[in-house]
């Protein structure tokens, strides 16, 4: 158990590509992290030079209290999950699990209690004998983490452990992962590129964009206040309406000139600015104060609907509860205050 | 699969005549690959007198004993001393040997190319793939030359390393390595498997099909080889059994007796027969390496 | 190369060591003394060659010999390449529609593959025998006097037949799983858009077979100029004299009976540059293969 300091570190690939950006954070002790992002944001990239399978260009890398820039990935103490599990497929369960202890040399008792110990835990008991091509997906998961288990390492690395599944399993394994990684307390840093398991999961989520870390937060923070248009859009399903409008200082945001919502506090950068609101976070009004919405469309989705259509002229989703209600093609958005993301028009960057 | 054409009467009759006519070409071929090799059988099953007065035999006679045995222990050559015994032995060295010495070598090598990182990696993948492009036959003369300056004509050295310079076995294992996924050798690696221990504990078992598929594919051009045991071995000792072509052939041109035919047939049938039954026996797995060897 | 692979340094370097050894020692001193001693003039017992520049180039292009060897290599490669492509889709074709029996025809059909070329040439030998030969009584049958290693085109009949029949079993395993990798949802919406079995096959098999079928043609290029030389050596019984004979032949008996050095270099130089050329035409077919699928 041991938490990870990472400080400048960067990776340039031998054909250029520069996959990660110079980038800084700590790990606690026991701490589940969550890195996702987009296709080729480099996630992988950052989680493989923490295994040690990809070369460090610059910066430190320290577990415990080890810098391991320079070390094998066996010696790093790390175990790793693969997205295709990775496990031999000329070897049973049972040598599977066992190959990285025989490799250091723990003796056979030691190797099958341990392995003994894994396989009850994820009840992988039945099948110690068989080869990995008898054993169904979600099994095959498991093995992997019963190799990744049996090591007893200071850090459990996770790359997309879950997309060779189907959702249902995937929503029952990811319950077990976690279940397992804070019975077990080991430090973890898990990589998905699905936004509901880093919102389930995480303990901290890293939002990673083209190679830099864009926000680092628990996912509330990461759901209530985004960093930037990006994180907002990223995380959140739907994602959250993002509208070009103008600020004019006085406690109040301009749509299309003609529209205005009131915003709580007041900020000082007047001009154009981009407005992000949660489709959840808006309800159907009657009063007077209300903003006028242009129905188009209704998805049902059991519990709630989505209702997509226009606001002031931009296209606008609105998650409301299902109430099976007939909706009429003009409506009345109540839009609170304390909805309002203010981004900035440029850069993306929250206000 | 419903085929609506075969409910029709009309339909189904000339479904079947197209079958009668698959059937005949396929028989047909069948034939043509089969009798020249049953000619031989029965041929070598009679006398030497009656084969030189009646031509090929289409039946079996009763000498099948005599001639197979002749042609396995009877003492032929020049100097009287080599038996088909010896030169089916020398066969297998050549076939096994040059199997064995491939499958070593260019597995070794491809792993080389394949799964490490070093600055030479490009220099000696051309290095080896450039032997595609010169078969042993259009350099035949220098290769001899220089096998007999290095002194190693006569000898199993000179029988079969000089045919293990060629890069079609290191190409083999390189696509196949090539196509293991990338994430076995990251997983060993975090398991504390070292090059030697990953290759070893998980490359080798791996390619154990494909080793049996080159296995068979190189066990039977080694074994088949004529020109260079031609050229490399004068001494009787050493001679293949396809070597012993070459004899049987010169005796015939030069032979004012009659030809020792059923032997010859019979030495022809030994020649040919331990390639094929393996090709017939491993047939999948040979097609298999054949199929995806040479893509 | 894999990415995350060994960094290890001397590793590799022995691992290739063998391998490498072998090669420079088997095959690039060789290779570079044929190339080397296509320029000299050789004394027969080796001692002593004379710088002669491109003169056995010269000698060789000016040989009516040699032209006459070309031409037959020419006509031999074609025919032999011709009949075995075409024998053995035909028979691919039927071996993958049969329902019954295909296990059989296949092997049947393929275990020759495993026949020396040089033991074929024996049995071909027996076979055309002026006296004892099946194939010889049948051509008197036919009032035709066959003279196996005395007339010219009899003798090319034979290696013909001979090289076609050990080469028929490659071109057949790779035709028909090229046929049997064709997806049968193809097969049935050819089916249904074709009810003429010639017509899908000429519109639909043959196309997807196209890349199969190129690739075969270099294969038995190749096979009938270098791997037919154990049949055509059985079969002119050592008297090459007035036999047809190809290019890869003539090098040998240049290089061994006539002890004319240069000049069997020489060809070589020539050989080295056609199967050159051979290669670099399969490079390109390979990466337009790849970029149309
Ligand atoms: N070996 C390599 N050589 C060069 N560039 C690479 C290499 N591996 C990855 N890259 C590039 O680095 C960037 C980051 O890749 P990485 O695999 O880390 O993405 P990712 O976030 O894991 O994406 P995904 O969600 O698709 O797995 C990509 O632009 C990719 O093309
Ligand atoms: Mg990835």
């Amino acid at each position: 158990m041991a938490n990870v300091s990472v400080k400048n570190i960067r990776k340039t690939y031998p054909n250029g590509t520069e996959a990660v950006m110079p980038c800084n954070f700590d790990i606690a002790d026991g701490e589940l992290v969550v890195l996702v992002g987009p296709s080729g944001c480099g996630k992988s990239t950052l989680l493989r030079m923490v295994a040690g399978l990809e070369d460090i260009t610059d910066g430190e890398l320290q577990i415990g209290d080890r810098v391991v820039n320079d070390l094998d990935p066996a010696e790093r103490d790390i175990a790793m999950v693969f997205q295709n599990y990775a496990l031999y497929p000329h070897m049973s369960v049972y040598k599977n699990m066992a190959y990285g202890l025989k490799n250091r040399g723990t003796s056979k008792e030691d190797i099958d209690h341990k392995v003994r110990e894994a396989s009850a835990m994820l009840n992988l008991d039945d099948y110690l004998d068989r080869r990995p091509s008898q054993l169904s997906g979600g099994q095959r998961q498991r093995v992997a983490m019963g190799r990744a288990i049996v090591r007893d390492p200071a850090l459990f690395l996770f790359d997309e452990p879950l997309s060779n599944l189907d959702a249902k399993l995937r929503n029952q394994m990811r319950i077990e992962i976690r279940n397992l990684q804070r019975r077990l307390g080991v430090t973890a840093m898990y990589v998905t590129h699905d936004q509901v398991e880093a919102m389930t999961m995480a303990d901290r989520i890293f939002v990673l964009n083209a190679g830099r870390i864009e926000q680092v937060g628990t996912p509330s923070e990461i759901y209530r206040t985004p960093a930037s248009t990006f994180v907002a859009s990223f995380m959140g399903a739907p994602p959250m309406n993002l509208l070009p409008a103008t600020y004019n200082g006085n406690g109040s945001v301009h749509l299309n000139g003609e529209t205005s919502l009131k915003v709580d506090a007041p900020k000082d950068h007047i001009g154009d600015i981009q407005l992000g609101i949660r489709p959840e976070e808006v309800k159907l009004a009657t009063g007077k104060s209300a903003t006028p919405f242009k129905l188009e469309l209704i998805e049902e989705l059991g519990a709630s609907r989505l209702l997509h259509g226009k606001l002031a002229g931009h296209d606008f989703t609105v998650n409301a509860p299902n109430n099976d209600a007939p909706l009429a093609d003009n409506l009345m958005l109540d839009i609170p205050s304390d909805a309002l993301h203010m981004f900035d028009h440029e850069t993306g960057k929250r206000l | 699969m419903t085929d609506t054409t075969s409910t029709t009467p009309r339909a189904k009759k000339r479904f079947r005549w197209s079958a009668v006519f698959d059937h005949s070409i396929l028989i047909l071929g069948s034939l043509f690959m089969l009798l020249p090799v049953f000619l031989a059988l029965t041929t070598s099953s009679h006398d030497n007198v009656e084969i030189q007065r009646e031509g090929l035999k289409f039946w079996f006679g009763s000498d099948i004993d005599e001639n197979f045995g002749n042609a396995m222990f009877e003492k032929g050559g020049f100097t009287k001393t080599v038996t088909g015994m010896t030169m089916l032995m020398n066969s297998f060295i050549l076939g096994i040997g040059f199997a064995i010495g491939k499958i070593i070598l260019s597995m070794m090598a491809a792993y080389a190319i394949v799964y490490f990182r070093f600055r030479f990696a490009t220099f000696a993948f051309w290095m080896i793939f450039t032997t595609i492009l010169l078969p042993l036959e259009v350099r035949i003369l220098p290769s001899y030359e220089v096998i007999q300056s290095i002194g190693l004509t006569n000898s199993y050295t000179g029988l079969i390393v000089p045919l293990l310079a060629s890069a079609t076995g290191t190409f083999f294992f390189r696509q196949f390595f090539l196509s293991v996924p990338e994430e076995l050798v990251e997983a060993a690696r975090i398991d504390g498997a070292g090059p030697v221990k990953f290759f070893i504990d998980i490359l080798v078992p791996l390619s154990q099909t494909m080793i049996a598929a080159i296995f068979i594919i190189m066990f039977v051009y080694g074994w088949n080889q004529y020109l260079w045991p031609t050229l490399i071995t004068t001494d009787e000792g050493l001679f293949t059994l396809v070597r012993g072509i070459r004899q049987i052939i010169q005796a015939y041109a030069e032979g004012s007796e009659i030809p020792e035919y059923g032997q010859a047939m019979a030495l022809a049938l030994i020649a040919m027969l331990p390639p094929v039954a393996i090709v017939i026996f491993f047939q999948s797995w040979f097609v298999k390496g054949l199929v995806e060897s040479d893509k | 190369m894999k990415r995350a692979g060994f960094a290890n340094y001397w590793l590799p370097i022995l691992l290739l060591l063998p391998q490498l050894t072998i090669i420079a020692v088997f095959f690039y001193w060789p290779a570079f003394n044929a190339v080397q001693s296509s320029f000299y003039l050789q004394d027969p017992f080796g001692f002593g060659s004379q710088f002669v520049g491109f003169e056995n180039y010269a000698d060789l292009f000016a040989s009516k010999e040699y032209a006459k060897v070309a031409r037959f290599t020419l006509l031999f490669t074609l025919l032999v390449t011709a009949t075995s492509l075409a024998t053995a889709l035909l028979l691919a074709v039927k071996a993958d529609k049969v329902l019954r029996g295909a296990r059989t025809y296949k092997t049947l059909l393929m275990w020759v593959y495993a026949v020396a070329p040089p033991v074929a040439g024996l049995m071909g030998v027996m076979l055309f025998d002026q006296n004892i030969g099946s194939v010889t009584d049948l051509f008197a049958w036919f009032g035709y006097d066959y003279r196996l290693g005395v007339n010219y085109w009899d003798t090319a009949f034979a290696m013909i037949i001979v090289s076609v029949w050990i080469q028929i079993p490659v071109n057949f395993i790779f035709f028909l799983s090229g046929l049997q990798s064709i997806p049968q949802h193809v097969r049935e919406a050819a089916m249904i858009d074709n009810p003429s079995g010639f017509g899908r096959f000429w519109q639909i098999t043959f196309p997807l077979l196209a890349p199969t079928a190129f690739f075969l043609l270099i294969i038995n290029i190749t096979y009938a100029l270098f791997d037919t030389f154990g049949i055509i050596d059985t079969l002119v019984k050592n008297n090459p004299a007035s036999n047809p004979m190809t290019l890869v032949y003539k090098v040998f008996v240049d290089g061994f009976r006539g002890n004319d050095m240069g000049g069997s270099s020489a060809q070589s130089v020539v050989l080295m540059v056609l199967v050159l050329a051979l290669t670099i035409f399969q490079f390109r077919l390979l990466e337009r293969r790849i970029h149309y699928t």
